[in-house]
């Protein structure tokens, strides 16, 4: 009983206490850069959440096999891998999506989340908590990203999904869609967040 | 005339902080103080510089002629992580007092993920040679270095401010950058 309670508090982690955007602050060039609208944040999300699992995995999988000087190169090059693959799949498959977030797809490999759960858990712990730990930081991660692209989507282009819910020649607030908007919105958010977790906390 | 549109576009209207959003997590973290966001800026404009000219030869002359350009990835971020190490050793032997100004900011910049966009994006420049990609690099540190120092001075006068409780710390800092970067973008038109 006390092992699935470790757990549900492994994965909880990632989407409120140490929320990799909102508390951690990691991962912030892809955060800014693609959240003009929900769905590019969501497929972001689950890009870097499925690069974070399977490097999680491997990491945990061959920890003892890699000398501790030379393990940050050897993390790197197994996030290189996925990310490449990844890439590939979303030419392959999501073109549509592959233009959108050009290049911040090969920019997954240098996300701080990424080498950052490698580092700090992945390489300390067993395969079931890596996955859980990288299922709860990818859901977090996600979630985040997600909530900023549909708030710019909403108040900069009146639509959520692509949806549009304005009449075409209303006048939105553009500038969330524009670069400066991301950082607005995302100081906004995060202040609602904190409100929010140190309310229930 | 096209050096010049370069480097007005790379410093001014698509700053690769402001506007493209890459290198975000130095511009946040080390611009607390002017004096550290200088050393900041200058190893980023020695690595920068370097790295995207050692990439583009790789890309040109090892991996498209032999095929292997999904290994692009991989390569550019190992390459990037050798050669910081490397310019780390170097600089230490040929320039201690060089080294003691960047020496705290090397290891950083492995992760600065401006190092590894610019290298990618300078391969997609049109009509490219190697001296338009390097120079390419060059103004993109500069606009770097120009987001950085900027951020840094307001920073530090913002210590004085009378901010409100929930807005203190990311918040604000976030904001101000929202503002410099709506500034920014006022120079749209320019080129």
């Amino acid at each position: 009983m006390a092992k699935t309670i470790h757990q549900k508090q492994n994965f909880l982690k990632g989407i409120i206490k140490e929320n990799p955007i909102f508390v951690m602050l990691l991962g912030m060039c892809p955060t800014l850069g693609v959240t003009s609208s929900a769905f590019n944040g969501l497929g972001m999300g689950v890009a870097t959440a499925f690069v974070l699992l399977m490097s999680n995995i491997v990491v945990s999988l061959v920890k003892n096999l890699i000398p501790s000087k030379v393990r940050i190169p050897a993390f790197i090059i197994i996030i290189a891998s996925f990310v490449t693959i990844v890439e590939m799949i979303l030419e392959a498959f999501v073109p549509f999506l592959y233009e959108q977030l050009g290049i911040f797809i090969p920019l997954i490999v240098v996300n701080c989340i990424i080498l950052g759960r490698a580092e700090a858990f992945a390489s300390k712990n067993n395969v079931l908590s890596s996955v859980i730990d990288a299922l709860g930081m990818g859901l977090g991660f996600t979630m985040a990203l997600t909530a900023l692209g549909s708030f710019r989507e909403i108040l900069g282009n009146g639509s959520l999904f692509g949806l549009s819910f304005v009449p075409d020649d209303a006048n939105t607030f553009i500038l969330f869609i524009l670069p400066p908007g991301a950082f607005i919105a995302l100081a906004y958010l995060t202040v609602i967040f904190n409100k929010l977790t140190t309310k229930t906390s | 005339m096209d050096y010049v549109i370069i480097l007005i576009a790379a410093v001014f209207v698509n700053n690769i902080v402001l506007s493209q959003f890459l290198g975000i997590c130095p511009f946040l973290g080390v611009s607390n103080k002017v004096s550290t966001s200088f050393g900041m800026s200058g190893a980023v404009l020695f690595v920068m510089t370097i790295s995207t000219t050692v990439t583009y030869l790789l890309h040109q002359y090892v991996l498209v002629p032999s095929g292997l350009n999904y290994l692009r990835t991989i390569t550019f971020i190992l390459v990037i992580a050798a050669l910081v190490q490397m310019v780390e050793i170097i600089l230490k032997k040929v320039s201690p007092p060089l080294y003691q100004a960047l020496g705290v900011f090397l290891p950083l910049i492995t992760t600065n993920c401006a190092v590894l966009g610019v290298a990618i994006l300078a391969l997609g420049l049109d009509n490219g040679s190697l001296v338009k990609a390097v120079f390419f690099a060059f103004s993109n540190s500069l606009g770097f270095s120009l987001a950085l120092i900027v951020f840094a001075s307001i920073r530090e006068q913002l210590e004085l401010a009378n901010i409100p409780e929930g807005m203190k710390g990311v918040p604000i800092n976030l904001l101000v950058a929202g503002l410099l970067s709506l500034a920014f973008l006022g120079f749209t038109a320019l080129v």
